[in-house]
Protein backbone atom coordinates (compact mmCIF):
# COMPACT_ATOMS: atom_id res chain seq x y z
CA UNK A 1 0.00 0.00 0.00
CA UNK A 2 2.73 2.38 0.95
CA UNK A 3 4.40 1.94 -2.44
CA UNK A 4 1.36 3.19 -4.28
CA UNK A 5 0.43 6.06 -1.98
CA UNK A 6 4.01 7.32 -1.82
CA UNK A 7 3.64 8.36 -5.45
CA UNK A 8 1.14 11.01 -4.37
CA UNK A 9 1.83 14.21 -2.50
CA UNK A 10 0.71 14.25 1.12
CA UNK A 11 -2.52 16.21 1.49
CA UNK A 12 -1.87 19.74 2.74
CA UNK A 13 -4.07 19.38 5.77
CA UNK A 14 -4.46 15.69 6.58
CA UNK A 15 -7.39 14.62 8.69
CA UNK A 16 -5.99 14.53 12.21
CA UNK A 17 -5.69 11.24 13.99
CA UNK A 18 -7.88 10.56 16.95
CA UNK A 19 -6.06 10.84 20.23
CA UNK A 20 -6.22 8.51 23.23
CA UNK A 21 -7.24 10.34 26.39
CA UNK A 22 -7.48 9.19 29.97
CA UNK A 23 -9.95 10.95 32.24
CA UNK A 24 -10.74 10.09 35.84
CA UNK A 25 -14.46 10.73 35.80
CA UNK A 26 -16.27 10.58 39.13
CA UNK A 27 -13.46 8.47 40.52
CA UNK A 28 -13.32 5.99 37.66
CA UNK A 29 -10.39 5.98 35.26
CA UNK A 30 -11.84 6.14 31.78
CA UNK A 31 -9.97 5.71 28.52
CA UNK A 32 -11.40 7.02 25.30
CA UNK A 33 -10.22 7.94 21.85
CA UNK A 34 -11.39 11.31 20.61
CA UNK A 35 -10.86 13.71 17.76
CA UNK A 36 -8.81 16.76 18.82
CA UNK A 37 -11.85 19.05 18.56
CA UNK A 38 -13.99 17.02 20.96
CA UNK A 39 -14.83 19.27 23.89
CA UNK A 40 -14.81 17.88 27.40
CA UNK A 41 -18.58 18.42 27.38
CA UNK A 42 -19.08 16.30 24.26
CA UNK A 43 -16.72 13.65 25.58
CA UNK A 44 -18.80 13.36 28.75
CA UNK A 45 -22.17 13.37 27.01
CA UNK A 46 -21.52 11.60 23.72
CA UNK A 47 -18.66 9.24 24.57
CA UNK A 48 -19.37 8.43 28.21
CA UNK A 49 -23.18 8.83 28.22
CA UNK A 50 -22.97 11.14 31.21
CA UNK A 51 -25.82 13.35 30.07
CA UNK A 52 -26.37 15.03 33.41
CA UNK A 53 -23.99 17.74 32.28
CA UNK A 54 -26.03 19.92 29.93
CA UNK A 55 -25.20 21.71 26.70
CA UNK A 56 -26.90 25.08 26.81
CA UNK A 57 -25.19 27.78 24.78
CA UNK A 58 -21.97 25.83 24.03
CA UNK A 59 -20.11 29.18 24.29
CA UNK A 60 -19.35 29.56 27.99
CA UNK A 61 -22.14 32.02 28.56
CA UNK A 62 -24.80 29.98 30.35
CA UNK A 63 -22.94 27.69 32.76
CA UNK A 64 -25.17 24.63 32.15
CA UNK A 65 -22.04 22.62 31.28
CA UNK A 66 -20.22 23.41 34.54
CA UNK A 67 -18.17 20.52 35.93
CA UNK A 68 -15.34 20.32 38.44
CA UNK A 69 -11.84 19.65 37.09
CA UNK A 70 -9.38 18.89 39.87
CA UNK A 71 -12.00 20.40 42.16
CA UNK A 72 -12.28 23.68 40.22
CA UNK A 73 -15.47 24.64 38.41
CA UNK A 74 -15.08 25.27 34.69
CA UNK A 75 -17.19 25.45 31.55
CA UNK A 76 -16.73 22.02 29.98
CA UNK A 77 -17.82 23.39 26.59
CA UNK A 78 -14.74 25.62 26.34
CA UNK A 79 -12.03 23.05 26.92
CA UNK A 80 -10.96 20.12 24.79
CA UNK A 81 -10.99 16.59 26.15
CA UNK A 82 -7.36 16.19 25.02
CA UNK A 83 -6.38 19.24 27.07
CA UNK A 84 -7.72 17.51 30.19
CA UNK A 85 -5.83 14.24 29.68
CA UNK A 86 -5.19 12.68 33.09
CA UNK A 87 -7.46 15.10 34.99
CA UNK A 88 -9.97 14.26 37.69
CA UNK A 89 -13.44 15.31 36.53
CA UNK A 90 -16.49 15.49 38.77
CA UNK A 91 -19.90 15.77 37.12
CA UNK A 92 -23.36 15.95 38.65
CA UNK A 93 -23.46 12.15 38.49
CA UNK A 94 -20.48 11.99 40.85
CA UNK A 95 -21.80 14.16 43.69
CA UNK A 96 -24.20 11.80 45.43
CA UNK A 97 -23.03 8.76 47.35
CA UNK A 98 -24.87 5.45 47.22
CA UNK A 99 -26.86 6.28 50.31
CA UNK A 100 -27.35 10.03 50.17
CA UNK A 101 -27.76 13.00 47.91
CA UNK A 102 -25.05 15.63 47.99
CA UNK A 103 -26.07 18.39 50.43
CA UNK A 104 -26.51 20.79 47.51
CA UNK A 105 -28.81 18.36 45.71
CA UNK A 106 -30.89 18.01 48.88
CA UNK A 107 -30.90 21.79 49.37
CA UNK A 108 -32.09 22.42 45.82
CA UNK A 109 -35.02 20.10 46.54
CA UNK A 110 -35.68 21.62 49.98
CA UNK A 111 -35.65 25.17 48.61
CA UNK A 112 -37.49 24.42 45.33
CA UNK A 113 -34.50 25.88 43.49
CA UNK A 114 -35.52 24.97 39.95
CA UNK A 115 -38.42 24.82 37.56
CA UNK A 116 -37.42 23.15 34.27
CA UNK A 117 -34.18 21.80 35.71
CA UNK A 118 -32.01 22.28 32.64
CA UNK A 119 -29.53 24.59 34.37
CA UNK A 120 -29.65 22.69 37.67
CA UNK A 121 -26.72 20.32 37.28
CA UNK A 122 -24.53 23.25 36.24
CA UNK A 123 -25.86 25.35 39.11
CA UNK A 124 -25.11 22.58 41.61
CA UNK A 125 -21.61 21.86 40.28
CA UNK A 126 -20.91 25.60 40.23
CA UNK A 127 -22.17 25.97 43.79
CA UNK A 128 -19.96 23.06 44.87
CA UNK A 129 -17.01 24.92 43.35
CA UNK A 130 -18.09 28.18 44.98
CA UNK A 131 -18.25 26.61 48.44
CA UNK A 132 -14.88 24.91 47.97
CA UNK A 133 -13.31 28.22 46.91
CA UNK A 134 -14.46 29.83 50.14
CA UNK A 135 -14.67 33.42 48.89
CA UNK A 136 -18.40 33.94 49.28
CA UNK A 137 -19.88 34.91 52.64
CA UNK A 138 -22.71 37.36 51.95
CA UNK A 139 -25.72 36.97 49.69
CA UNK A 140 -24.23 39.60 47.36
CA UNK A 141 -21.04 37.57 47.10
CA UNK A 142 -22.93 34.35 46.34
CA UNK A 143 -24.96 36.12 43.64
CA UNK A 144 -21.85 37.65 42.09
CA UNK A 145 -19.84 34.42 42.14
CA UNK A 146 -22.75 32.43 40.69
CA UNK A 147 -23.27 34.89 37.82
CA UNK A 148 -21.78 32.45 35.33
CA UNK A 149 -24.86 30.25 35.68
CA UNK A 150 -27.99 31.46 33.94
CA UNK A 151 -31.45 30.23 34.97
CA UNK A 152 -33.95 30.86 32.19
CA UNK A 153 -36.82 30.12 34.58
CA UNK A 154 -35.58 32.76 37.00
CA UNK A 155 -35.26 30.55 40.07
CA UNK A 156 -32.43 32.70 41.38
CA UNK A 157 -33.88 33.56 44.82
CA UNK A 158 -34.33 29.89 45.68
CA UNK A 159 -30.97 28.91 44.18
CA UNK A 160 -29.42 31.49 46.51
CA UNK A 161 -31.38 30.05 49.45
CA UNK A 162 -30.24 26.52 48.59
CA UNK A 163 -26.60 27.54 48.48
CA UNK A 164 -26.96 29.47 51.73
CA UNK A 165 -28.56 26.42 53.33
CA UNK A 166 -25.44 24.38 52.55
CA UNK A 167 -23.05 27.20 53.48
CA UNK A 168 -24.81 27.32 56.85
CA UNK A 169 -24.12 23.63 57.35
CA UNK A 170 -20.39 23.86 56.72
CA UNK B 1 -15.13 24.09 14.01
CA UNK B 2 -12.78 22.89 11.30
CA UNK B 3 -10.44 19.96 11.83
CA UNK B 4 -7.07 20.66 13.38
CA UNK B 5 -4.03 18.90 14.77
CA UNK B 6 -3.29 18.98 18.49
CA UNK B 7 0.13 18.88 20.09
CA UNK B 8 1.32 19.45 23.63
CA UNK B 9 5.04 20.31 23.73
CA UNK B 10 6.95 19.88 26.97
CA UNK B 11 8.94 23.10 26.91
CA UNK B 12 8.78 26.70 25.69
CA UNK B 13 11.38 26.26 22.94
CA UNK B 14 9.45 23.40 21.35
CA UNK B 15 6.20 25.36 21.62
CA UNK B 16 7.74 28.34 19.84
CA UNK B 17 9.29 26.10 17.18
CA UNK B 18 5.98 24.35 16.47
CA UNK B 19 4.13 27.62 15.92
CA UNK B 20 7.00 29.15 13.94
CA UNK B 21 6.98 26.15 11.59
CA UNK B 22 3.24 26.28 10.81
CA UNK B 23 1.81 29.64 9.72
CA UNK B 24 -1.70 28.58 10.68
CA UNK B 25 -0.83 27.14 14.10
CA UNK B 26 -1.90 28.84 17.31
CA UNK B 27 -1.01 28.56 20.97
CA UNK B 28 -3.82 27.57 23.31
CA UNK B 29 -3.77 27.96 27.10
CA UNK B 30 -7.15 28.42 28.84
CA UNK B 31 -8.89 28.32 25.48
CA UNK B 32 -11.88 30.33 26.65
CA UNK B 33 -11.77 32.85 23.79
CA UNK B 34 -9.97 30.83 21.13
CA UNK B 35 -12.23 27.76 21.30
CA UNK B 36 -15.30 29.98 21.30
CA UNK B 37 -14.07 31.70 18.13
CA UNK B 38 -13.17 28.35 16.56
CA UNK B 39 -16.73 27.13 17.11
CA UNK B 40 -17.91 30.11 15.07
CA UNK B 41 -15.28 29.49 12.37
CA UNK B 42 -13.81 32.92 13.07
CA UNK B 43 -10.53 31.30 14.11
CA UNK B 44 -9.46 28.40 11.89
CA UNK B 45 -6.09 27.15 13.13
CA UNK B 46 -4.49 24.16 11.45
CA UNK B 47 -2.90 23.12 14.71
CA UNK B 48 -3.30 23.93 18.38
CA UNK B 49 -0.09 24.00 20.37
CA UNK B 50 -1.21 23.44 23.95
CA UNK B 51 1.01 25.40 26.32
CA UNK B 52 -1.25 25.01 29.35
CA UNK B 53 1.09 22.64 31.18
CA UNK B 54 4.30 24.62 30.74
CA UNK B 55 5.88 25.71 34.04
CA UNK B 56 4.68 29.34 33.93
CA UNK B 57 2.35 29.30 36.92
CA UNK B 58 4.31 31.07 39.66
CA UNK B 59 3.81 34.49 41.18
CA UNK B 60 7.07 35.79 42.60
CA UNK B 61 8.72 38.98 43.77
CA UNK B 62 10.86 40.61 41.09
CA UNK B 63 14.32 42.03 41.70
CA UNK B 64 13.14 45.65 41.87
CA UNK B 65 10.34 45.08 44.36
CA UNK B 66 7.59 44.38 41.85
CA UNK B 67 5.75 41.18 41.10
CA UNK B 68 6.37 38.76 38.26
CA UNK B 69 3.22 36.87 37.29
CA UNK B 70 3.65 33.69 35.26
CA UNK B 71 1.73 33.74 31.99
CA UNK B 72 -0.25 30.63 32.92
CA UNK B 73 -1.43 31.78 36.34
CA UNK B 74 -5.23 31.44 36.14
CA UNK B 75 -7.15 34.70 36.48
CA UNK B 76 -8.89 33.48 39.64
CA UNK B 77 -5.64 32.41 41.32
CA UNK B 78 -4.16 35.83 40.56
CA UNK B 79 -7.19 37.73 41.85
CA UNK B 80 -7.14 35.84 45.15
CA UNK B 81 -3.36 35.68 45.54
CA UNK B 82 -2.61 37.16 48.96
CA UNK B 83 0.22 39.36 47.67
CA UNK B 84 -1.93 40.71 44.84
CA UNK B 85 -4.84 41.31 47.20
CA UNK B 86 -2.56 43.22 49.60
CA UNK B 87 -0.19 45.11 47.29
CA UNK B 88 -2.13 45.36 44.01
CA UNK B 89 -5.80 45.36 45.03
CA UNK B 90 -6.76 47.30 41.89
CA UNK B 91 -5.59 44.32 39.84
CA UNK B 92 -7.52 41.85 41.98
CA UNK B 93 -10.62 44.03 41.75
CA UNK B 94 -10.43 44.39 37.96
CA UNK B 95 -10.04 40.64 37.46
CA UNK B 96 -13.06 39.93 39.66
CA UNK B 97 -15.10 42.46 37.66
CA UNK B 98 -14.61 40.38 34.53
CA UNK B 99 -16.13 37.20 33.11
CA UNK B 100 -17.52 34.53 35.45
CA UNK B 101 -16.00 32.39 38.17
CA UNK B 102 -15.78 29.43 35.77
CA UNK B 103 -14.05 31.43 33.06
CA UNK B 104 -11.63 33.00 35.56
CA UNK B 105 -10.71 29.49 36.70
CA UNK B 106 -9.83 28.56 33.10
CA UNK B 107 -8.41 31.77 31.64
CA UNK B 108 -4.70 32.50 31.96
CA UNK B 109 -2.85 35.75 32.58
CA UNK B 110 -1.22 35.72 29.15
CA UNK B 111 -4.45 34.64 27.49
CA UNK B 112 -6.28 37.60 28.99
CA UNK B 113 -3.87 39.87 27.07
CA UNK B 114 -4.28 37.77 23.92
CA UNK B 115 -8.09 37.59 23.83
CA UNK B 116 -9.37 39.16 20.65
CA UNK B 117 -10.53 42.73 20.47
CA UNK B 118 -13.97 41.99 19.16
CA UNK B 119 -17.51 43.01 18.35
CA UNK B 120 -20.65 41.10 17.31
CA UNK B 121 -19.86 41.54 13.61
CA UNK B 122 -16.43 39.97 14.14
CA UNK B 123 -18.28 36.87 15.37
CA UNK B 124 -20.84 36.92 12.57
CA UNK B 125 -18.99 35.34 9.65
CA UNK B 126 -21.62 36.32 7.06
CA UNK B 127 -21.04 40.06 7.58
CA UNK B 128 -18.11 42.18 6.37
CA UNK B 129 -15.43 42.77 9.01
CA UNK B 130 -11.98 44.23 8.43
CA UNK B 131 -10.70 42.47 11.53
CA UNK B 132 -11.87 39.03 10.43
CA UNK B 133 -11.33 39.54 6.70
CA UNK B 134 -9.13 42.56 5.93
CA UNK B 135 -10.51 44.81 3.22
CA UNK B 136 -14.14 43.74 3.48
CA UNK B 137 -15.32 46.79 5.44
CA UNK B 138 -16.68 47.52 8.91
CA UNK B 139 -20.27 46.51 9.57
CA UNK B 140 -20.38 48.29 12.93
CA UNK B 141 -19.92 51.69 11.29
CA UNK B 142 -23.48 52.33 10.19
CA UNK B 143 -24.66 49.22 12.00
CA UNK B 144 -25.33 48.44 15.64
CA UNK B 145 -22.53 50.12 17.54
CA UNK B 146 -23.80 50.70 21.05
CA UNK B 147 -20.88 48.96 22.73
CA UNK B 148 -18.20 50.30 20.45
CA UNK B 149 -15.20 52.60 20.69
CA UNK B 150 -15.24 56.30 21.40
CA UNK B 151 -11.46 56.76 21.42
CA UNK B 152 -8.70 55.81 18.99
CA UNK B 153 -10.93 54.15 16.42
CA UNK B 154 -10.45 54.28 12.66
CA UNK B 155 -12.60 54.01 9.56
CA UNK B 156 -11.57 50.36 9.46
CA UNK B 157 -12.64 49.21 12.94
CA UNK B 158 -14.48 50.51 16.01
CA UNK B 159 -14.33 47.36 18.18
CA UNK B 160 -13.19 47.54 21.82
CA UNK B 161 -10.83 45.39 23.86
CA UNK B 162 -13.03 43.70 26.46
CA UNK B 163 -10.50 42.91 29.18
CA UNK B 164 -10.90 44.32 32.68
CA UNK B 165 -7.60 42.91 33.94
CA UNK B 166 -5.69 44.70 31.21
CA UNK B 167 -7.12 48.08 32.23
CA UNK B 168 -5.62 47.63 35.69
CA UNK B 169 -2.33 46.38 34.21
CA UNK B 170 -2.20 49.49 32.02
CA UNK B 171 -2.74 51.69 35.07
CA UNK B 172 -0.08 49.81 37.01
CA UNK B 173 2.45 50.34 34.21
CA UNK B 174 3.04 46.62 33.74
CA UNK B 175 5.46 45.05 31.27
CA UNK B 176 5.18 41.84 29.28
CA UNK B 177 8.00 39.29 29.10
CA UNK B 178 7.94 37.35 25.83
CA UNK B 179 10.08 34.63 24.23
CA UNK B 180 10.39 33.95 20.51
CA UNK B 181 12.68 32.11 18.12
CA UNK B 182 15.29 34.88 18.49
CA UNK B 183 15.25 35.06 22.26
CA UNK B 184 13.39 37.08 24.85
CA UNK B 185 12.27 40.70 25.06
CA UNK B 186 10.25 42.99 27.29
CA UNK B 187 7.26 44.95 25.97
CA UNK B 188 5.85 47.92 27.90
CA UNK B 189 2.15 47.37 28.52
CA UNK B 190 1.19 50.49 26.61
CA UNK B 191 3.03 49.16 23.56
CA UNK B 192 1.57 45.67 23.73
CA UNK B 193 -1.87 46.26 22.24
CA UNK B 194 -2.42 48.23 19.04
CA UNK B 195 -4.96 50.73 17.82
CA UNK B 196 -6.82 49.57 14.71
CA UNK B 197 -5.54 52.05 12.13
CA UNK B 198 -5.88 50.35 8.75
CA UNK B 199 -4.74 46.98 10.12
CA UNK B 200 -7.40 46.04 12.68
CA UNK B 201 -6.60 42.35 12.21
CA UNK B 202 -3.36 43.06 14.10
CA UNK B 203 -4.22 43.57 17.75
CA UNK B 204 -0.92 43.22 19.53
CA UNK B 205 2.75 43.79 18.76
CA UNK B 206 3.52 40.22 19.77
CA UNK B 207 4.84 38.25 16.80
CA UNK B 208 2.80 35.15 16.04
CA UNK B 209 5.62 32.81 17.06
CA UNK B 210 6.34 34.67 20.29
CA UNK B 211 4.91 33.48 23.57
CA UNK B 212 4.14 35.49 26.71
CA UNK B 213 6.03 33.99 29.64
CA UNK B 214 5.24 36.54 32.37
CA UNK B 215 3.61 39.88 33.15
CA UNK B 216 5.51 42.07 35.58
CA UNK B 217 4.10 44.91 37.66
CA UNK B 218 6.43 47.45 39.29
CA UNK B 219 6.69 47.97 43.04
CA UNK B 220 4.17 50.82 43.28
CA UNK B 221 0.77 49.18 43.68
CA UNK B 222 -1.36 52.17 44.83
CA UNK B 223 -2.90 49.95 47.51
CA UNK B 224 -4.21 52.88 49.56
CA UNK B 225 -6.01 54.95 46.95
CA UNK B 226 -7.43 53.05 44.04
CA UNK B 227 -10.61 51.78 42.45
CA UNK B 228 -11.85 49.78 39.49
CA UNK B 229 -15.28 51.05 38.50
CA UNK B 230 -17.08 49.15 35.75
CA UNK B 231 -20.41 50.20 34.24
CA UNK B 232 -22.32 47.65 32.17
CA UNK B 233 -25.81 46.74 31.03
CA UNK B 234 -26.32 44.17 33.79
CA UNK B 235 -24.76 43.89 37.22
CA UNK B 236 -22.47 40.97 36.52
CA UNK B 237 -20.95 38.91 33.73
CA UNK B 238 -21.13 41.52 30.98
CA UNK B 239 -18.51 43.52 29.12
CA UNK B 240 -17.98 47.09 30.20
CA UNK B 241 -19.74 49.96 28.52
CA UNK B 242 -17.10 52.01 30.29
CA UNK B 243 -14.69 50.97 33.02
CA UNK B 244 -12.04 53.04 34.78
CA UNK B 245 -8.99 52.07 36.80
CA UNK B 246 -7.97 55.04 38.93
CA UNK B 247 -5.01 55.08 41.31
CA UNK B 248 -3.56 57.95 43.28
CA UNK B 249 -0.67 58.54 45.61
CA UNK B 250 -1.58 61.33 48.01
CA UNK B 251 0.93 63.39 49.94
CA UNK B 252 -0.37 65.78 52.58
CA UNK B 253 -3.59 66.48 50.73
CA UNK B 254 -2.21 66.78 47.21
CA UNK B 255 -1.86 64.26 44.40
CA UNK B 256 1.72 63.10 44.03
CA UNK B 257 1.16 60.36 41.49
CA UNK B 258 -1.87 59.50 39.38
CA UNK B 259 -2.84 56.66 37.12
CA UNK B 260 -5.89 56.62 34.93
CA UNK B 261 -6.89 53.95 32.42
CA UNK B 262 -10.21 53.14 30.79
CA UNK B 263 -11.79 50.01 29.33
CA UNK B 264 -14.68 49.55 26.93
CA UNK B 265 -13.76 52.72 25.08
CA UNK B 266 -11.06 51.73 22.59
CA UNK B 267 -9.37 48.95 20.62
CA UNK B 268 -6.89 48.69 23.50
CA UNK B 269 -6.83 49.51 27.21
CA UNK B 270 -6.75 53.31 27.14
CA UNK B 271 -4.26 55.07 29.37
CA UNK B 272 -3.74 58.82 29.03
CA UNK B 273 -0.59 60.17 30.65
CA UNK B 274 -1.51 63.79 29.90
CA UNK B 275 -4.63 63.41 32.02
CA UNK B 276 -2.52 61.87 34.77
CA UNK B 277 -0.08 64.79 34.56
CA UNK B 278 -2.95 67.26 34.99
CA UNK B 279 -3.79 65.64 38.32
CA UNK B 280 -0.32 65.80 39.80
CA UNK B 281 0.19 68.53 42.40
CA UNK B 282 -3.52 69.22 42.62
CA UNK B 283 -5.77 69.01 45.63
CA UNK B 284 -8.21 66.21 44.81
CA UNK B 285 -11.66 67.58 44.11
CA UNK B 286 -14.43 67.28 41.59
CA UNK B 287 -13.25 70.13 39.37
CA UNK B 288 -9.76 68.65 39.12
CA UNK B 289 -11.18 65.24 38.28
CA UNK B 290 -13.49 66.73 35.65
CA UNK B 291 -10.52 68.44 34.02
CA UNK B 292 -8.70 65.09 33.80
CA UNK B 293 -11.82 63.56 32.24
CA UNK B 294 -11.99 66.44 29.74
CA UNK B 295 -8.41 65.71 28.73
CA UNK B 296 -8.94 61.97 28.24
CA UNK B 297 -12.08 62.58 26.21
CA UNK B 298 -10.83 65.58 24.21
CA UNK B 299 -10.85 63.61 20.94
CA UNK B 300 -13.73 61.29 21.78
CA UNK B 301 -16.01 60.45 18.89
CA UNK B 302 -19.35 58.71 19.24
CA UNK B 303 -21.29 56.70 16.68
CA UNK B 304 -25.00 56.41 16.08
CA UNK B 305 -25.76 54.30 19.15
CA UNK B 306 -22.88 54.96 21.52
CA UNK B 307 -22.48 58.73 21.80
CA UNK B 308 -23.87 58.38 25.34
CA UNK B 309 -20.61 56.67 26.29
CA UNK B 310 -18.74 59.98 26.08
CA UNK B 311 -20.78 61.56 28.86
CA UNK B 312 -20.88 58.21 30.69
CA UNK B 313 -17.09 57.94 30.53
CA UNK B 314 -16.73 61.47 31.87
CA UNK B 315 -18.89 60.64 34.86
CA UNK B 316 -17.22 57.29 35.50
CA UNK B 317 -13.78 58.93 35.45
CA UNK B 318 -14.86 61.60 37.95
CA UNK B 319 -16.53 59.04 40.19
CA UNK B 320 -13.59 56.63 40.02
CA UNK B 321 -11.12 59.36 40.93
CA UNK B 322 -13.40 60.37 43.82
CA UNK B 323 -13.48 56.78 45.06
CA UNK B 324 -9.71 56.49 44.76
CA UNK B 325 -9.08 59.78 46.56
CA UNK B 326 -11.42 58.79 49.37
CA UNK B 327 -9.75 55.40 49.72
CA UNK B 328 -13.09 53.69 49.08
CA UNK B 329 -12.64 51.29 46.17
CA UNK B 330 -15.70 49.97 44.37
CA UNK B 331 -16.90 46.62 45.72
CA UNK B 332 -17.25 44.00 42.98
CA UNK B 333 -20.01 42.16 44.88
CA UNK B 334 -22.12 44.96 46.36
CA UNK B 335 -22.74 46.92 43.16
CA UNK B 336 -23.99 50.09 44.84
CA UNK B 337 -21.78 52.89 43.57
CA UNK B 338 -20.66 55.17 46.37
Amino acid sequence: MRATTSQQAEPANPVPDKIPVSLIVNGVETRLIVAPWTTLLDALREHLDLTGTKKGCDHGQCGACTVLVEGRRINSCLTLAVMQDGAKITTIEGLATDSALHPLQQAFIDQDAFQCGYCTSGQICSAAGLIAEGHARTADEVRELMSGNICRCGAYPNILHAIQQVMGQT
Amino acid sequence: MIGFQYVRPSNIADAVRLVAADPAAKFVAGGTNLLDLMKEDVERPSRLVDISRLPLKTVEDSADGGLRIGALVPNSDLAYHPVVARRYPILASAILAGASAQLRNMASTGGNLMQRTRCPYFYDVVTPCNKREPGTGCSAIGGHNRGHAILGSSDACIAVHPSDMCVALAALDAAVHVVGPDGSRLIAFGDFHRLPGDTPHLETNLQRDEIIVAVEVPAEGFAENHTYLKIRDRLSYAFALVSVAAALELDRGTIRQARLAAGGVAHKPWRDKSAEAALIGQVPNRAVFARAADIILRDAKGWEHNAFKIELAHRVIVRALSQAAAGRPQSQSNKTIQ
